[in-house]
């Protein structure tokens, strides 16, 4: 048993550093922090990476990915992590991207993949419906073959940044008749389709994020299948099951604790400062521990799929750790932020500058252990697959 | 022992709970929300009409001899419902201090405004440098010709852009952080030398960072002498937030548990799995805790009880904290729906966390329940 890092990796390390220097400036930072969503310089940061050619690490080599190791992977999020670089927009590069290379025709690979690389286009994902949540498989919207197109009718929910996105993939049902998994189909949308309309979701941390998609009577040409129609769900599976890094979200917890820290050299309680306050200590101190041993947790996952292997049960405990832990690292920072956590951002607020986008990020945080498969479906997945119950 | 209320106590009660019920859905409350000035003046008339500006005052000042029982009454039903008129600042926290240290005649003209539903004074206690040490003040009280000159930032006042008055913790004497030396102004929101810069909070209210930059007041009780009174003004306080968060957290299990039913996934009722009764369980659980917490301080106050200081540590410890756990499981548990402002769910979280940082958070009451023991 071996920790340290080769001079490879560690030159790797240097390397990505060295662009964060010349590249990460406070405006990406912002992006990252909890603030209002910029979609011009999110796509500007993209942009930066892929020139380089690193936005999509995870992709095969010969579809524009990096083709490094899974060690190199690793160092790469944590270092963009702590810098306080934002992440990727998920629904291009981690979600549609994978599902169009491994599942997708040859067109559909050449039309689509470049622009998701160059961040020219946009996506969104369209999975749950108002009555299928953790029960996915139930989902109504209806694709209905009609000579060379689909008819959608239906409604998707919770769409994040739909208002933003060019193209949407949606599970949608082809067939009634059988078991729901075997109804199911891929189908890649074009939002500015006459019959589809968007409307925005009031949210809890009084940020546009979420969306309502209605369709009505969507013509979408055939062409746009992934795959075979009624395979939807094995597809959608592998995508959920593929290797999905960087979801326990150690380095950005991390760097949120970094941010208490000095957040509580200036907060006063009882004439000093809370950094002082032993009780507050011990609070980000337990929370410390459960990062280091989430950390690794996740080491230890990589190891694994270093050596070529799969991860072992221990990955699988990593988004319910990772998202708790999350959410209780945020807690810590609005309470050090003490009552002006609690103003909203508008152009005139009172306050200070840091408090009003830690309330954000807590609030918006409520939703880590809802998508993505709530944690209580993380749960029936772990009892079932790891412990065999 | 009895823990039935009177028939007066039933009264009011229902009185509080009809109104929520018949006028303060979710909806209508959130339109208020958004309006020019965040609540309804039509609705404080109603307060007025119904009697319910006269509660905490005694009957020589015109009110109707209320306590800590009938504010916690008003206070859990108007929690229940959200409630954004500034009952608690204007009438409870700002009306007890002003029934407290008020001459006979300054309380025949501002008691009387609160009464009728005329006056909206506000308490500007809060400094950004104190934390939540109420004796932290850097605000100046001098005497002058005519009255008081007050200069100095007050931090989070609330209900502060529709305020006619402030009611200013200011030091006359003494260093930043003596107990002793500090005084409490009366100053017209209208007088010169007051500004006042409003923001929303994200629990629906408003508050107002408020400079007073040589504006003049009078003096309210003795020069020097206010942080006893101050003291037990937030103490009563303390005990209204603890019934509106008790309130908040009957509806957060209720409303989960009935939402539960109704919701379906795998064909069933979410209501059936066993992992989901369990965690409703618990919510229901703390509820009751918190409750028996708030109804011992609350009677411990009305019998003037030794053990009151740390009865009230012990509420405001546990409702920051079982509060925000409450809070925190009906938003899992509602799912997606839980995160969207549509549902009230989210807005117990924010109004609960709001009120954890106010008057010290639960670490704070934690930290003064070891001091006390």
């Amino acid at each position: 048993m071996d920790i340290s890092l080769t001079p490879e990796d560690l030159a790797f390390r240097d390397e990505v550093r060295a662009f964060l220097d010349q590249n990460l400036n406070d405006e990406f930072r912002s992006l990252a922090s909890g603030g209002p969503t910029n979609k011009d310089a999110q796509v500007r940061w993209q942009k930066l990476l892929h020139e380089k050619g690193w936005v999509a690490p995870n992709w095969p080599k010969e579809y524009g990915g990096t083709g490094w190791t899974a060690t190199q992977k690793y160092i790469f999020n944590t270092e963009l992590a702590l810098a306080g670089a934002p992440a990727v927009s998920p629904f291009g590069l981690q979600m549609v991207g994978p599902v169009i290379y491994h599942f997708g025709s040859d067109e559909q690979k050449a039309k689509f993949l470049p622009p998701i690389l160059s961040s020219d286009v946009w996506w969104c994902q369209g999975y749950s419906e108002p009555g299928s949540g953790s029960d996915l498989a139930s989902l109504k919207t209806m694709a209905v073959r009609d000579g060379d197109h689909y008819v959608v009718n239906g409604q998707k929910i919770w769409t994040t940044y739909a208002q933003y996105a060019d193209w949407i993939f949606c599970l949608v049902r082809t067939n009634k008749d059988v078991k729901q998994q075997e109804g199911i189909s891929f189908l890649l949308i074009d939002m500015k389709t006459p019959g589809i309309e968007v409307r925005k979701i009031d949210s809890i941390d009084n940020q546009h994020t979420l969306n309502e998609v209605f369709f009505t009577d969507v013509k979408v040409p055939v062409e746009n299948l992934i795959g075979e129609e009624n395979k939807g769900w094995t597809y959608a599976k592998v995508l959920l099951t593929h290797e999905r890094t960087a979801i326990a979200g150690v380095p950005q917890s991390k760097r949120v604790i970094s941010k208490i820290k000095g957040i509580a050299t200036k907060e006063m309680r009882g004439g000093k400062p809370l950094i002082e306050n032993v009780s507050f200590r011990n609070k980000l101190a337990k929370v410390e521990v459960e990062l280091m041993a989430l950390e690794y947790t996740e080491l230890r996952a990589v190891s694994a799929l270093a050596a070529g292997g799969a991860p072992g049960p221990e990955s699988s405990i990593l988004k319910i750790r990772g998202t708790e832990i999350q959410q209780a690292v945020s807690e810590l920072a609005v309470e050090a932020c003490g009552y002006y956590a609690h103003v909203l951002k508008e152009d005139e607020y009172i306050g200070n500058d840091y408090a009003a986008d830690f309330s954000m990020s807590y609030l918006y945080g409520r939703a880590s252990t809802i998508y993505g498969g709530s944690n209580e479906v993380q749960k029936n997945i772990i009892a079932k697959m790891v412990l065999g119950l | 022992m009895d823990f039935s209320l009177n028939e007066e106590q039933n009264m009011l009660k229902d009185s509080v709970t009809k109104f929520v019920r018949d006028t303060y859905s979710y909806e209508e409350r959130q339109k208020l929300v958004h309006s020019d000035i965040g609540f309804s003046k039509d609705h404080w008339q109603t307060f007025a009409e119904l009697g319910w500006l006269c509660v905490p005052f005694s009957e020589e000042d015109g009110g109707i001899g209320g306590g800590p029982v009938e504010n916690m009454l008003m206070m859990e039903e108007l929690g229940k419902g959200l409630v954004v008129e500034p009952y608690f600042a204007s009438v409870i926290f700002a009306g007890g201090l002003l029934a407290s240290v008020a001459s006979d005649e300054q309380k025949a003209e501002l008691l009387a405004g609160i009464i009728e539903g005329q006056s909206l004074p506000t308490v500007a206690y809060a400094e950004a440098q104190a934390g939540y040490d109420l004796f932290d003040i850097k605000t100046t009280a001098k005497a002058d010709a005519d009255g008081y000159v007050v200069n100095g930032h007050k931090s989070f006042v609330m209900a502060g852009a529709s305020a006619t008055h402030f009611i200013v913790s200011a030091r006359s004497a003494g260093d930043q952080r003596d107990e002793s030396g500090i005084s409490l102004v009366l100053v017209a929101a209208d007088a010169d030398g007051v500004s006042v810069k409003p923001c929303k909070s994200l629990d629906g209210h408003r508050v107002a960072e408020v400079t007073f930059d040589g504006a003049k007041g009078q003096l309210l009780g003795a020069e020097g002498e206010a942080l006893p009174s101050l003291q037990s003004a937030v103490d009563d306080a303390m005990l209204a937030l603890g019934a509106e968060v008790v309130g908040m957290m009957e509806r957060l299990y209720k409303d989960t548990v009935e939402y539960t039913k109704t919701r379906k996934q795998f064909g069933v009722p979410i209501a059936v799995f066993q992992a989901l009764q369990h965690r409703m369980v618990d919510m229901f659980t703390k509820q009751e805790q918190c409750k028996s917490l708030l109804l011992r301080a609350v009677l411990s106050r009305q019998q003037n009880n030794d053990s009151f200081n740390k009865d009230l540590a012990a509420l405001k410890y546990a409702i920051g904290v079982q509060g925000q756990e409450v809070a925190h499981e009906a938003i899992q548990i509602f799912g997606g729906m839980g995160m969207t402002d549509e549902m009230s769910t989210g807005m117990y979280l924010k109004r609960i966390n709001v009120i954890n940082s106010l008057f010290g958070d639960a670490d704070h009451h934690l930290a003064r329940l070891v001091e006390l023991s």
